[in-house]
């Protein structure tokens, strides 16, 4: 049930800027795809076009080509409400919704969107709390607020909120920066997990995060403050880290500069 | 390199002197003492000359004595702080004064017949009579006016917030701002040339309601407006991110995250407009008879009823007796409808605890 996401030609606009020009890309399916690169880059912005979210943005718009496996993100007729349901997000700061219970913010997308068989829904959530990885720890306590968990069981609380809708592909915006590193070990094991049924896009800053968790690294650029973020090179990740095609990756990944 | 001078006398200790904790009471006490001997001294007959004396009399004093024993942040520190205290004093007392002066008049004819019956064949100067019909009157008017301005104030302050972009969305907060300035009697007369004169409908409760919905439908948008601004961005996004469509992610996370505030903001706008005596004069015309009807024919209204019963009592005790427990009724529903608001907002509050 995962897909591909084939990019081509992608130029994304905050109202007159520029922020990404003319990106390429195949992020394959049932893989980890890491995104680094310098702040300001477009990393997140690029992330933000593969499920439509960058138009929410005031402003937002894009140019280009985005197929997921057949059908094209951006077609003309296509609705962005059923590509975010194929394309499932998960944010830098966890974001449990405060009115709802532990429960009710898994079943969230399910309920709001309002195609689920009641009978399910308990199978469900329960499901995608332990794929999230969350279900010892809260199963006793449900029907308390979401927020009341620890800031990496809120995130693996989002985790499990973007995945009981069954997404065919999962964008992660640096889902661990503002975890420590515990709960970013519990979230780095559960994208190697979440990576056998899901694509998996991950933005992160940090390298070694990259380097351990996923299967291609695309290094993110730009050629000057100001200047569009550009894509620099997509290859294997073992390739990216030891033997990179183009100097400027290098410079990055050892930290000569950025 | 060189080292600014050091010229503070305490250099090299963090330790500086410091007034004892009773200090700020003692000054308290002791001005007030001293004015209060100054007021008698003098033969001042206001009490407010008195106060203004201690106000004055602790600040100085407390500025003095700290500057001199722990230098001059911290007597500014002590300035800022008695300045602050004093205020509040200036804000709260008329407030409770008020309270007082009209419980303690009020309560004096405020009795379950006193809210049971009208003034009808109770003449102005007699003893007896009550409010029902004024009571009944303005629950009628205020409902339908926050069943008028309410769903039209959310929605547009829905419009501004998640959906307008551009000279609508300016044009609309321009004019919602110039609607809050609006005068009362101006809304009112609004409504008298185009509902009653021009379309010939007759003076009505609900003639008076249209002209308070038009007074709370701009205080309605503004606190739902700044409510919704509060929700933060990202649960919004969360929420679209799961594929929930624009409409149903404000109805069912943006909305119910707000509602304690937005139910808090309604209350305060009826509480606004639950004392506008000038459109139900104009409008609702008053009547001393029970008349449940809000479309048809003259209502009472307690601020009308406090208005006429003041102004017809020539002189007689009763009827100002009862125009102080109108008042009294009526701080005492606004209290109430505040004190809801904040139950409201206190159960709809998003929960954190474990």
């Amino acid at each position: 049930m995962a897909k591909r996401i084939d990019v081509s030609g992608l130029t994304a606009y905050y109202g007159s800027h520029k922020a990404i020009e003319d990106i390429s890309m195949t992020v394959e399916p049932r893989s980890v795809t890491a995104f680094i690169g310098p702040s300001g880059c477009g990393k997140s912005t690029f992330l933000r076009t593969l499920n439509r979210m960058h138009e929410v943005t005031p402003g937002g718009r894009v140019e280009g080509k985005v197929m997921l496996d057949s059908e094209d993100l951006y077609g003309a007729g296509v609705d962005p409400v059923s590509v975010r349901r194929e394309v499932g997000m998960v944010f830098q700061r966890p974001n449990p919704f405060p009115t709802m219970s532990i429960f009710d913010n898994v079943a969230a997308g399910l309920r709001l969107n309002g195609n689920y068989k009641k009978s399910q829904l308990n199978d469900i959530v329960e499901k995608s709390l332990k794929g999230a990885n969350l279900w010892n720890e809260v199963k006793d306590r449900l029907n308390k607020p979401g927020s009341g968990l620890s800031g990496g069981q809120q995130q693996r609380l989002c985790i499990a909120r973007a995945i009981a809708v069954e997404p065919k592909v999962l964008l992660m915006d640096e889902p661990c920066s503002a975890l420590d590193p515990i709960s970013t070990l519990a979230i780095e094991d559960l994208i190697g997990e979440l990576k056998e049924r899901f694509t998996i896009v991950i933005v992160t800053h940090n390298m070694q995060q990259a380097a351990r968790v996923s299967d291609r690294t695309a290094f993110f650029n730009l050629a000057a403050v100001g200047q569009p973020g550009r894509l620099i090179e997509i290859d294997d990740t073992e390739r990216i880290f030891s033997n990179p095609s183009v100097q400027a990756t290098e410079d990055y990944i050892s930290g000569r500069f950025g | 390199m060189s080292t600014p001078a050091v010229t503070d006398k305490r250099a090299g200790s963090l330790r500086g002197a410091s007034l004892p904790k009773w200090f700020p009471l003692a000054v308290v006490v002791g001005s007030v003492a001293v004015a209060v001997a100054i007021g008698l001294g003098a033969g001042l007959d206001s009490k407010v000359q008195w106060g203004l004396i201690a106000a004055v009399l602790a600040v100085l004093v407390t500025y003095v004595v700290a500057s001199r024993v722990e230098g001059r942040r911290q007597a500014k520190d002590r300035i800022a702080t008695s300045l602050v205290w004093v205020c509040f004093l200036v804000a709260v007392v008329p407030l409770a004064s008020l309270i007082w002066a009209t419980a303690k008049r009020g309560v004096k004819v405020l009795d379950g017949y006193f809210l049971s019956h009208s003034m009808a064949g109770v003449a102005d100067t007699e003893p007896g009579g009550g409010i029902y019909h004024a009571l009944l009157g303005t629950l009628e008017q205020v409902g339908l006016a926050t069943l008028i301005a309410v769903p039209i104030g959310v929605l547009t302050a829905i419009y501004l917030v998640e959906y307008g972009r551009g000279g609508l969305a300016k044009a609309v907060t321009f004019f919602v701002d110039v609607m809050t300035g609006i005068p009362s009697i101006v809304a009112g007369l609004f409504v008298l040339s185009f509902w009653i004169l021009i379309l010939k409908m007759g003076y009505s409760g609900f003639a008076g309601s249209l002209a308070l919905a038009i007074l709370m439908m701009p205080v309605v948008v503004r606190s739902t407006e700044e409510m919704l601004k509060l929700v933060p961005n990202e649960l919004r996004e969360a929420s679209l991110a799961l594929g929930v469509p624009k409409w149903r992610t404000i109805l069912k996370v943006v909305l119910p995250t707000s509602i304690g505030g937005i139910a808090t903001g309604v209350m305060l706008s009826i509480a606004r407009i639950t004392g506008e005596t000038a459109p139900v004069l104009l409008l609702v015309w008053g009547t001393n008879f029970i008349n449940t009807n809000p479309f048809k024919d003259p209502q009472g209204s307690l601020p009308l009823y406090i208005y006429q019963q003041y102004a017809n009592s020539s002189g007689s005790g009763a009827a100002y007796d009862r125009a102080w427990a109108a008042a009294l009724t009526l701080i005492a529903f606004v209290m109430i409808l505040n004190l809801v608001a904040r139950g409201i907002a206190r159960w709809k509050a998003p929960k954190t605890g474990r």
